[in-house]
């Protein structure tokens, strides 16, 4: 048999193994086995300079020939395998997706009461307040007499407010901070305080610990027009853009004048539901009072003692807000006790 | 207070329904926190009618009921059984015809009563709410009305009640007339002149056979009284007891009810005292002696002190001024001769009286805020009135007027500037004007604005150009002004920077999958004790309450550990196992050098139960133990970009083995361990607890110097170089000992050192441990070679042979 005949004969063979090789492995098996360095058409190759000068062209174009063709079809085959075994690969990989994730990753929150303190902070943040903090144990002085508390004022009553010692109690609301922040910066001063406050009532409706924020800005032309303007942003940015809000005139020892600010309910529509039950909310009013404010009384400016704050060259307005009471209008928290239980069944709804 | 608008409508009558009112009202500065309904209803009170029994005849078949026919003004007279004894033939009566809805909400219908039809019910005093006596029907005077005739048209039975809420700065709307003031300004609705115009007092005076003495001005600026004799103790009439249900008051007589009705129409309290029963015909105000002792109405002895104001007579104390009378001399059915006693009290000495006692009345709720020294003989007048009409008494020719009136009225100027400068808004000058004579403000123009004159019973509240700007804008409206914001010159809304880690911190935590809490500040010495802290250690340096509300919260909490051990518990309590927990918030120690607490702002973890929720993948993930705690420590830690330092420690709150003191540099920030077995189950809790609590303050004072404005750092032009070594070491030498040898070996060149493996086995010896370390190499400036990570690794194993006698393994 001529050589290139047997050339064609391995040729055909090797493609038929090729054709119907089932795997990579295989594969390379028959690439060892027809062109690997021990198989015959490569030994043919190498051996055609010993063949007489007439043959050597043939054969050695026709084994050249056959090499590529060899390699070309093992490379299509792989290619081809591949793809099927890795095919097979993802179909046995395949989950149920309906599984829960693994491992599990627990989720954290903050308490309720603290994203409101934050989200009442960052309101503040962007009307340009800056944030202050104070003592919770605070003299009489700050708490109640520069806020021009008359001596006999029923909250300084020892059944109204936690004495520590004659002239020391716990805050009973975050204000004594306007006179401390005055005292330690010039005007003009926006500062917002949050904060823990304490009051002996312990009942339904309220507990002894609970917390407020503080506003005060002072300048030489602040206006209840613009405490007005301030609470009003403060008002849609936490409850909503379609709120509104309503002064009433009120009384603070150290506002004048002092008003209650209401903001209108977002719950009903006129105090009734749909169903034409009243409210629970509003209780039929339209209207949640939310917070305390007014214009900085003189006298509290005069507490300050420094020329800065004369009260014939600066004024101010100053307001204060509960944070518990504010978290349970936004989230329909119907007991203040849930906010001291922390049950963690309570935590998990926020945040 | 309780505003019965019938009793209003006699003075100003703004007409409308209640709610607009009472939107009015809230508008201008009065509260209001409801409306109540007084008396029999609205539906239905036309079937409330005056009758005429025509004859009364026993019932055929019940021994207690009568038969009666009366006429009530229609064609047929009505027959209505009756179970008065009281019931009579020609008697003008009260008759509830079916439709009638009674004040506790029944409506009447016709009946049958063993066996007799019944049209309807006559009525007592108390079936209308009017008093308590239900003896028999109530009988009106013969001729009062035509039968038929509505019984609320003589009687203000039926009425509306505003429950207002008044500021303690305004005492002046502690009375009927007072309120009309207010509903007058707030309405534009007219005024009547006050009850007490026209009335014609005696002359001030001296009286025989009375003395009166104030020995201390300053807490009794006024004292007036009027005598009267032949007075007649009896029933007062109808028209006054409807009035005084409705505000709230029982009727007594009509002695003592002219007392209170005067001062709920006035706002100013009076006394009435049985001369006869006053010793010696003499009354003294002085302060009591340290300790004196007094019966006080209601038959409860009251101890006084030095500062506390009372009236004796010859025989002794009598009153506790301006706040509760005393038995002895009160009036009585026998009483014929009274001497009214109309006084002004100092406010806050009243207050610090009546809180002192723990005694309130409806006196001492209203001299406590400071009335007007004037309102005296308002009171007078309308009571001199009263006692004439309905006691039949006659007044002696002298008034008795210790104190006298006070100074001249205040004038404060108005500034129209400054009322604008103040609102932001302006408001025209005739329209403030208005506004303050509305409130009986006397008015004059003045160059900038208004001199303004201060009524008598304003005088406390209104002293500055500030009030009166707030009564101006109360009554123009404050809901009118423009909503503007502050031109916020030179403001900047930023959080500090250590504001900004704080929440870095809280971040972290809540990163790592834990639920903030949020804890009592209060805290006792038994939660202490179960805690284990020891006597004479800083967390017993509470600071302690003076008035507690319990013994459970008569501290403040000098940690956190306590609040989360409570709700650890409360949780495991109610179904839960697995936990993770935060709290920040301060606790408070006491301070040698300041009367203040000192406070920290701490931050404290606790897990207990597994550290993940186990899943279909990994059913059973590690229980938190002390590395779980310390793991979530380091994490906030590295947020803060602060190096900890943990060095073994022993508390007895913590596992002696399993504890460890946390250090920032040389400060002592905290601890991590596992809570103590004991502690653990004096909160009945069994399971593993470990936690962490720092002093997140002192943290975040080093993290702000280091973090916040972190500065990028080139870890990608100069490849690091990583080999790890393994060394044997003795019982003795911790992981930290290992690294920081590491580290002062290993030089500049040493960017990291990590220990990643702990093995402890025969081949290591016994009580010997293995420790492999992640050593990494880096240069800022140059690619290192691995002759250099070579010679820089010899020399961190030959210090950790010298320094620790660590055998290198490989």
């Amino acid at each position: 048999m001529a050589v290139t005949d047997r050339i064609t004969e391995i040729q055909t063979e090797a493609e038929q193994a090729i054709a119907a090789a089932g795997s990579t492995a295989e594969l390379e098996e028959l690439r060892v086995r027809f062109l690997g360095r021990k198989a015959e058409l490569p030994n043919l190759l190498r051996g055609v300079a010993q063949l007489p000068p007439e043959e050597r062209g043939a054969v050695g174009k026709a084994a050249n020939l056959a090499r590529q063709a060899l390699e070309g079809r093992i490379s299509e085959r792989e290619a081809a395998l591949a793809a099927a075994e890795l095919e097979d690969q993802l179909e046995r990989d395949r989950v149920d997706v309906t599984l829960p994730g693994t491992p599990a990753q627990p989720t954290g929150s903050l308490h309720v009461l603290h994203q409101t303190w934050r989200e009442l902070e960052d309101v503040f943040l962007g009307l340009g307040f800056t944030v202050l903090d104070g003592p919770e144990v605070e003299t009489v002085h700050y708490n109640f007499d520069a806020l021009n508390h008359d001596p006999a004022h029923p909250a300084r009553a020892w059944t109204d407010t936690f004495y520590v010692a004659d002239n020391v109690v716990l805050r009973t609301h975050t204000s004594p901070m306007q006179v401390r922040a005055m005292e330690a910066h010039p005007p003009p001063l926006y500062v917002v305080i949050p904060g823990r406050v304490y009051r002996r009532d312990y009942d339904a409706t309220h507990l002894p610990q609970f917390h407020q924020v503080e506003g005060l800005a002072v300048d030489e032309d602040i206006t209840l027009a613009d405490l007005k303007g301030t609470l009003l942003s403060f008002a849609r940015t936490v409850f909503g853009d379609e709120r509104q809000i309503r002064l009433r005139p009120h009384f603070f020892p150290f506002t004048e004048p002092s008003v209650e600010i209401d903001v209108s309910c977002s719950n009903c529509k006129g105090g009734t539901l749909k169903d034409g039950s009243r409210c629970p909310v509003c209780k039929g009013t339209t209207w949640l009072e939310i917070l305390g404010a007014g214009m900085v009384d003189p006298n509290v400016l005069r507490a300050v003692g420094s020329e800065a704050y004369d009260p014939d060259k600066v004024q101010g307005f100053a307001f204060g807000m509960g944070i518990e009471r504010i978290a349970m209008l936004k989230h329909g928290i119907p007991d203040l006790r849930l906010y001291i239980e922390n049950d963690v069944r309570f935590l998990e709804q926020f945040g | 207070m309780r505003l019965p608008l019938a009793w209003l409508s006699e003075y100003v009558h703004p007409g409308g329904d209640p709610w607009e009112l009472a939107d009015a009202l809230s508008a201008t500065g009065t509260e209001v926190a409801g409306v109540d309904r007084f008396g029999i209803k609205a539906e239905g009170f036309e079937h409330l009618v005056v009758g005429k029994v025509l004859t009364a005849e026993q019932h055929p078949d019940a021994d207690r009921l009568k038969v009666t026919t009366v006429d009530v003004g229609e064609a047929e007279p009505a027959q209505i059984v009756c179970g008065a004894p009281n019931v009579a033939a020609g008697q003008t009566v009260a008759v509830a015809r079916p439709g009638t809805v009674m004040p506790d909400g029944m409506k009447l219908k016709r009946a049958k009563l063993r066996g007799v039809e019944s049209q309807g019910m006559i009525v007592s005093e108390r079936e209308l709410g009017l008093g308590d006596d239900h003896s028999g029907i109530m009988v009106l005077p013969d001729g009062i009305a035509a039968p038929g005739t509505l019984l609320a048209e003589l009687f203000e039975i039926s009425t509306d009640v505003l429950e207002l809420e008044l500021t303690p700065n305004r005492p002046d709307c502690l009375g009927i007339y007072g309120m009309a003031r207010e509903v007058h300004a707030a309405t534009g609705s007219p005024l009547t002149a006050p009850p007490w115009a026209g009335v014609e007092l005696p002359p001030a005076g001296e009286l025989e056979g009375v003395t009166i003495t104030v020995e201390d001005p300053e807490l009794c600026p006024r004292f007036t009284a009027l005598v009267y004799d032949d007075v007649t103790v009896g029933p007062s009439p109808t028209w006054m007891k409807a009035r005084l249900a409705a505000a709230g008051q029982r009727s007594i007589n009509n002695v003592v009810d002219i007392t209170n009705y005067v001062m709920l129409l006035t706002g100013q309290p009076l006394h009435a005292f049985d001369l006869d029963r006053i010793a010696g015909g003499e009354l003294t105000v002085r302060t009591a002696g340290p300790g004196e002792q007094i019966t006080t109405l209601d038959d409860v002895v009251r101890t006084l002190d030095d500062q506390m104001v009372i009236i004796e007579d010859a025989d002794g104390p009598t009153s506790i001024a301006g706040i509760m009378g005393g038995q002895r001399s009160e009036v009585v059915p026998e009483t014929a001769r009274v001497l009214m006693e109309v006084a002004n009290w100092n406010g806050p000495n009243i207050n610090r009286t009546s809180w002192k006692l723990a005694l309130r009345s409806e006196a001492s709720s209203r001299f406590e805020k400071g009335l007007a020294p004037e309102q005296t003989l308002e009171a007078q007048a309308v009571a001199h009135q009263l006692m004439v009409d309905l006691t039949g008494a006659k007044v002696r020719p002298a008034l008795i007027d210790v104190g006298g009136a006070p100074a001249e009225p205040v004038v404060i100027r108005l500034r129209a500037q400054r009322v604008e400068s103040l609102l932001g808004s302006s408001i025209p000058l005739e329209r403030q004007e208005a506004i303050l004579r509305s409130l009986e403000f006397e008015v004059a123009p003045a160059e900038d604005g208004l001199d303004v004159t201060v009524p008598a019973f304003r005088r406390n509240d209104v002293t500055r150009e500030a009030d009166l700007v707030e009564e101006v804008a109360r009554i123009d409206g404050v809901d009118n002004l423009p909503a503007t914001l502050p031109r916020r010159r030179d403001a900047a809304g930023r959080l500090s920077p250590k504001q900004k880690l704080r929440r870095r911190a809280e971040d972290a935590v809540v990163g790592r999958g834990l639920r903030g809490i949020m804890g009592w500040s209060f805290t006792s010495e038994a939660v202490l004790d179960r805690l284990r802290i020891p006597a004479g250690t800083q967390r017993r340096a509470a600071v302690r309450l003076a008035n507690p509300m319990s013994e459970d919260h008569a501290l403040l909490r000098t940690t956190l550990v306590g609040s989360l051990l409570d709700v650890a518990a409360h949780n495991l309590a109610r179904g839960a196992s697995d936990l993770g927990l935060f709290e920040r918030g301060a606790v408070y120690f006491t301070n040698d050098e300041s009367p203040l607490a000192t406070e920290e702002d701490h931050l404290a973890v606790l897990l207990t139960g597994r550290v993940a929720p186990p899943t279909w993948a990994d059913g059973a993930p590690p229980a938190a133990d002390f590395f779980a705690a310390k793991a979530v420590l380091e994490a906030v830690a590295r947020r803060l970009r602060v190096d900890l330092e943990f060095r073994q420690a022993e508390q007895l709150t913590l596992h002696p083995g399993r504890s460890a003191d946390v250090y920032v540099g040389d400060e002592l920030v905290g601890w991590v361990g596992e809570i103590h077995p004991l502690v653990a189950a004096a909160w009945d809790i069994e399971q593993t607890v470990a936690m962490f609590e720092v002093d997140l303050g002192a943290i975040l004072d080093v993290a702000v110097t280091v973090a916040g404005e972190e500065q990028y750092v080139d870890v990608t032009s100069f490849p690091a170089v990583r080999q790890d070594i393994a060394v044997v070491v003795g019982p003795a030498v911790q992981a930290a000992d290992v690294v920081a040898t590491a580290r002062d070996a290993g030089g500049a060149l040493l960017s990291s050192a990590e220990v990643f493996d702990v093995y402890e086995g025969e081949q290591v010896g016994e009580g010997n441990r293995s420790l492999a370390v992640h050593l990494e190499f880096r240069a800022p400036d140059r690619t290192l070679t691995d002759e250099d990570a070579d010679k820089a690794r010899a020399k961190i194993v030959t210090a950790l042979s010298e320094k620790l006698g660590a055998v290198h393994r490989g």
